[in-house]
């Protein structure tokens, strides 16, 4: 088992950066997920630490050990590729035991080894097929085997369920969680899947355009994003430029030119990300933290609106609020029967609790 | 980065070393001699060759480009009609037909030749029987010159149309033909603005292939039209009568056509063309319902079989035809199997069929190898000046066999460092050295087809978990590339088997391949031996033709 830390990587292709000035340490055991939209550098940052890429900026150390131009071939890490890429000229058994032959382990070893994990991946019976017989979510747990018995010291795993139908990808989910658990390696998990990331992490770092946004575990960047783009990427906001109008201890006036109101938001780390002086401001507000009325009431941040359409998903009930031509909310409710649905068309008050709001800056491009 | 860079160059290093050895440097050591006359330069030889002086270069580059042109067409008259008849329509007997079609294949150039010889030439079988049957005074036609020429190119050219627009009509999606009918289109529009549009990419290609191929035609002319004028053959006149220069001048000109026709070529098959990112779900053919259309068409298929495998017949019925029993006799009069007991029995006999085995098989050993490292450099290894390499490996493919003669020649017949310091030119490795040059691109372009398919990151997966680069692509690597190696490699054999312009140009006494004792046993007026080699090859063809479809499902239109 080893800790990563990545100081300082930068990686060009030729012209192109695809990872800009990168700081990283994923302790011992973490289960650590890279999260952003295609493109931004994930699997750039992950061939770097399995040694495909070398950075061309900074350093890559597992524990204290400098690996940043070891060969891969000799960083014991295990990956588990997007295509699997398993061989496809080989059984299961014999996928699966590559990585013990080349470490020249005894045979009645290598035997116990693979039985024992494609045991734990609940493949034993299909020991003996060829891969290209196996099913696509099969294949998936023969590629993590693979990748498991050879013990690595760090698993690296790209967007390893973004092949698979919703429903495997679920059970895979959590058949991933329970080995990294049972074997309690350090974990770089690489997903553009929000929804992923938040329930597998024990902390979530996610990228955009090369750039490390934000590191923190699920609820924290959930909670608490760091900029409009972390916001927006990771769950649903409601997202609008406010200014900041005045500024007393306990609570802060911000204005909103297009709706004309005022808001106020409790002045505590929780709901103002750390902003630059002249920073352009933007608030967010989560769909299930917006409070719907019909009646008015005369609560601070309340403002008047518009059924424009409801939406029914089943266990939610999401709402369209227009507030004016530009600003349309967007309301979520858990589902509590027909007597609660709104019309369209109706008048209503929207509340935004001062205490669920949270203000970031929005990310200069 | 560094071991990485450390691993290409390392790969590089022998490849390049061979391609400049026995690719470039004969090449260039021909265009030093075009330029030479009695040691001094000159451009004297290619005046010569345009002058006034000399007419006959002229004409022969004019025909060589004219022949072509017509055997393109008539290629294209005979192979796109039957694609069309055999892959979409449904009729009994469709798909032996189809098979049947292919037959032109498996008889090397010098072969079908000679069988046509045989059938419809002075003596043809053919013109007699009818000349027999009717009653005629003389024999009612006989095959020779221009026309010999064309009917020859045309019935061994036409399947790389045929398959060419066999394969690309099974990959149009119907549903995009269903389509413009359902949008009104009648059934001559459809063909016009849709099916033809998209076959044009295979028609260009085949036309393309075809015009390469007749270019470079040796067989035919020599044989068959009494050395009718044409550049490959003037070559070969040229050698003979010991004109080194002017040979040399008119494989310059010769490769000068050849290689812009490959670049092209290259050029064509790289632009992006429309195809669909959908494969159509194969072609669906329409059942011919009609009886009389039916029969008709059923009919036709059946004399057109008969065209198609007369010459095979021809070859293994003559076979059987002892040597001295068929003299002026218009019909052959004794058969038996003395040919092939001879086979065994006379060394003399024995010699071509060893000497073409055994320079094949060394060869193909050695394409094998560097077709592999080459194919495996050039598709999964990154480094400055792959795509002139890229082109450098194809050369030899495009050049016409003569050519690669000559070069061989010019570049052997004095010490070189390639040849260790000896002269090569009339000794027994000139030519499976020749037959080494001529088919690496094959092997390359089946391996690269392969290789193109299998994704980087099984290799990064194998290094991932442990393996060096050695270990990686011997049991990675290697396993996954090897039917596309050996179906190349088998091709390889068999058309180094064939193979006829380049042996008659550098065999000797010792290393006398099949198809110069073929030539040998014409001229002695045996017919029934040179019939009986020419079994030997197309059997060895046919088995492994057999072989690579069975066993590494290579479908012959791969082999092109
Ligand atoms: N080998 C390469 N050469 C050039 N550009 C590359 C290479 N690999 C990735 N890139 C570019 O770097 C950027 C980040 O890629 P990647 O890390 O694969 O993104 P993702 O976050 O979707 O995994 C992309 O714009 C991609 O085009
Ligand atoms: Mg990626």
């Amino acid at each position: 088992m080893s800790s990563v830390n990545l100081s300082n990587i930068t990686k060009k292709f030729g012209d192109f950066t695809a990872v800009k000035e990168l700081d990283l340490i994923i302790n011992e055991g973490e289960f650590f997920t890279f999260l952003g939209p295609s493109g931004c550098g994930k699997t750039t940052t992950l061939r770097i630490i399995a040694g495909f890429y070398y950075p061309s900026k900074g350093k890559v150390k597992f524990n204290d050990r400098d690996m940043t131009t070891v060969s891969p071939e000799k960083r014991n890490t295990g990956m588990v590729f997007q295509n699997y890429a398993l061989f496809p000229h080989m059984t299961v058994f014999e996928n699966v035991a590559f990585g013990l032959k080349v470490r020249k382990t005894k045979k009645p070893e290598i035997k116990r080894r693979v039985e024992d994990v494609l045991e734990k991946v609940y493949l034993k019976q299909f020991i003996d097929r060829q891969v290209s017989q196996l099913s696509g979510g099969q294949q998936q747990r023969v590629a993590l085997a693979r990748a498991l018995v050879i013990e690595p010291d760090i698993l690296l795993l790209d967007e390893p369920l973004s092949n698979l139908d919703a429903r495997l990808r679920d059970e895979m989910r959590n058949e991933i969680l329970r080995l990294q658990r049972e074997y309690g390696i350090t974990t770089v998990y690489v997903t553009h899947d929000q929804v992923e990331a938040l329930s597998m992490s024990d902390r979530i770092a996610v990228f955009n355009a090369g750039k490390c946004q934000q590191i923190g575990s699920p609820t924290e960047i959930y909670n608490q994003p760091v900029n409009d783009f972390v916001a927006e990427f990771i769950g649903e906001t409601n997202l609008f430029d406010v200014e900041l109008e005045s500024d007393e201890p306990e609570k802060l006036r911000f204005f909103n030119s297009s709706l004309d109101t005022n808001i106020y938001v409790d002045n505590t780390p929780k709901q103002i990300a750390a902003c630059q002086e002249n920073d352009q401001l933007r608030m967010s507000i989560r769909p299930e933290a917006i409070d719907v009325k019909k009646t008015v009431s005369e609560n601070e941040n309340t403002i008047q609106g518009k059924v424009k359409m409801v939406q029914f998903t089943g266990e939610a009930v999401h709402t369209f609020i227009e507030l004016n031509e530009n600003i349309t909310l967007k309301a979520t409710d858990l589902n509590r029967g027909p007597s609660t649905y709104l019309n369209e068309g109706e008048e209503v008050y929207v509340r935004l609790p001062s205490e669920q709001i949270r203000i970031v800056p929005k990310v200069k491009r | 980065m560094n071991a990485e860079k450390r691993k290409t160059i390392l790969l590089l290093i022998p490849i390049v070393i061979v391609l400049t050895g026995y690719v470039l440097y004969p090449s260039f050591e021909t265009m030093l001699e075009s330029f030479r006359q009695e040691g001094i330069f000159t451009f004297q030889n290619y005046i010569d060759f345009f002058g006034p002086k000399a007419h006959a270069n002229l004409e022969a580059l004019w025909n060589s480009v004219y022949i072509s042109v017509l055997s393109v067409l008539f290629s294209a008259l005979i192979g796109v009609p039957l694609a069309f008849i055999f892959n979409r329509y449904d009729f009994p007997g469709r798909s032996f037909f189809s098979g049947v079609a292919i037959m032109p294949i498996v008889l090397p150039s010098l072969v079908g030749v000679m069988a046509f010889m045989f059938l419809y030439g002075e003596a043809g079988l053919v013109p007699n029987m009818i000349k027999d049957l009717f009653g005629l005074e003389e024999v009612p036609f006989t095959l020779g010159g221009v026309s010999g020429i064309l009917l020859v190119h045309a019935y061994t050219m036409y399947p790389y149309f045929y398959m060419t627009v066999s394969s690309a009509l099974n990959n149009v999606d119907s549903s995009l033909e269903e389509a413009a009918a359902n949008l009104g289109s009648n059934r001559l529009g459809v063909f016009w603005k849709v099916t033809f549009p998209l076959l044009t990419p295979a028609l260009v290609a085949a036309s393309l292939l075809v015009f390469m191929v007749s270019m470079a035609s040796f067989s035919a002319p020599f044989l068959l039209a009494g050395g009718y004028r044409v550049l490959s053959l003037q070559i070969y006149f040229s050698k003979i009568n010991g004109n080194l220069e002017m040979a040399a001048t008119q494989s310059v000109i010769l490769s000068v056509v050849s290689i812009s026709f490959l670049l092209f070529m290259r050029w064509f098959q790289n632009r992006k063309d429309y195809r669909m990112g959908t494969k159509g779900l194969g072609a669906h053919r329409s059942e011919v319902s009609h009886p009389l259309i039916k029969w008709t068409m059923v009919t036709i298929g059946i004399i057109a079989m008969i065209i198609l495998l007369l010459p095979h017949a021809t070859l293994a019925i003559l076979s059987l035809v002892p040597e001295g029993s068929w003299t002026w006799q218009t019909y052959p009069t004794a058969f038996n199997l003395e040919n092939f007991r001879l086979l065994f029995e006379d060394p003399n006999i024995w010699d071509p069929v060893r000497n073409s085995l055994f320079m094949a098989f060394v060869a193909c050993l050695g394409c094998f190898i560097f077709g592999m490292i080459t194919s495996y450099a050039l598709v999964k290894r990154k480094f400055i000046g792959k795509n002139l390499l890229d082109i450098l490996v194809m050369i030899p493919w495009a050049l016409p066999a003569t050519v690669v003669g000559m070069n061989l020649i010019l570049a052997f017949n004095q010490p070189s460092p390639f040849s260790f310091g000896k002269v090569l030119v009339g000794t027994y490795w000139i030519l499976p050295l020749a037959y080494f040059v001529r088919f690496i691109p094959l092997v390359v372009r089946s391996t690269n087809a392969v290789l193109e398919q299998m994704d980087d990151s099984i290799e990064e997966a194998a290094q991932n978990l442990g393996a060096k680069w050695l270990y990686t692509f011997r049991r990675v690597v290697l396993p996954i590339i090897m039917p596309g190696v050996l179906s190349g490699t088998l091709l390889a054999f068999v058309q180094a088997v064939g193979e006829f312009p380049t042996s008659v140009l550098l065999y000797t006494i010792d290393n006398r391949p099949i198809s110069i004792e073929i030539m040998n046993q014409l001229r002695m007026f045996n017919l029934g031996q040179a019939a009986a080699y020419g079994m030997i090859q197309v059997g060895l063809i046919a088995i492994v033709m057999f072989v690579s479809y069975k066993f590494f499902g290579v479908k012959s239109e791969n082999t092109l």
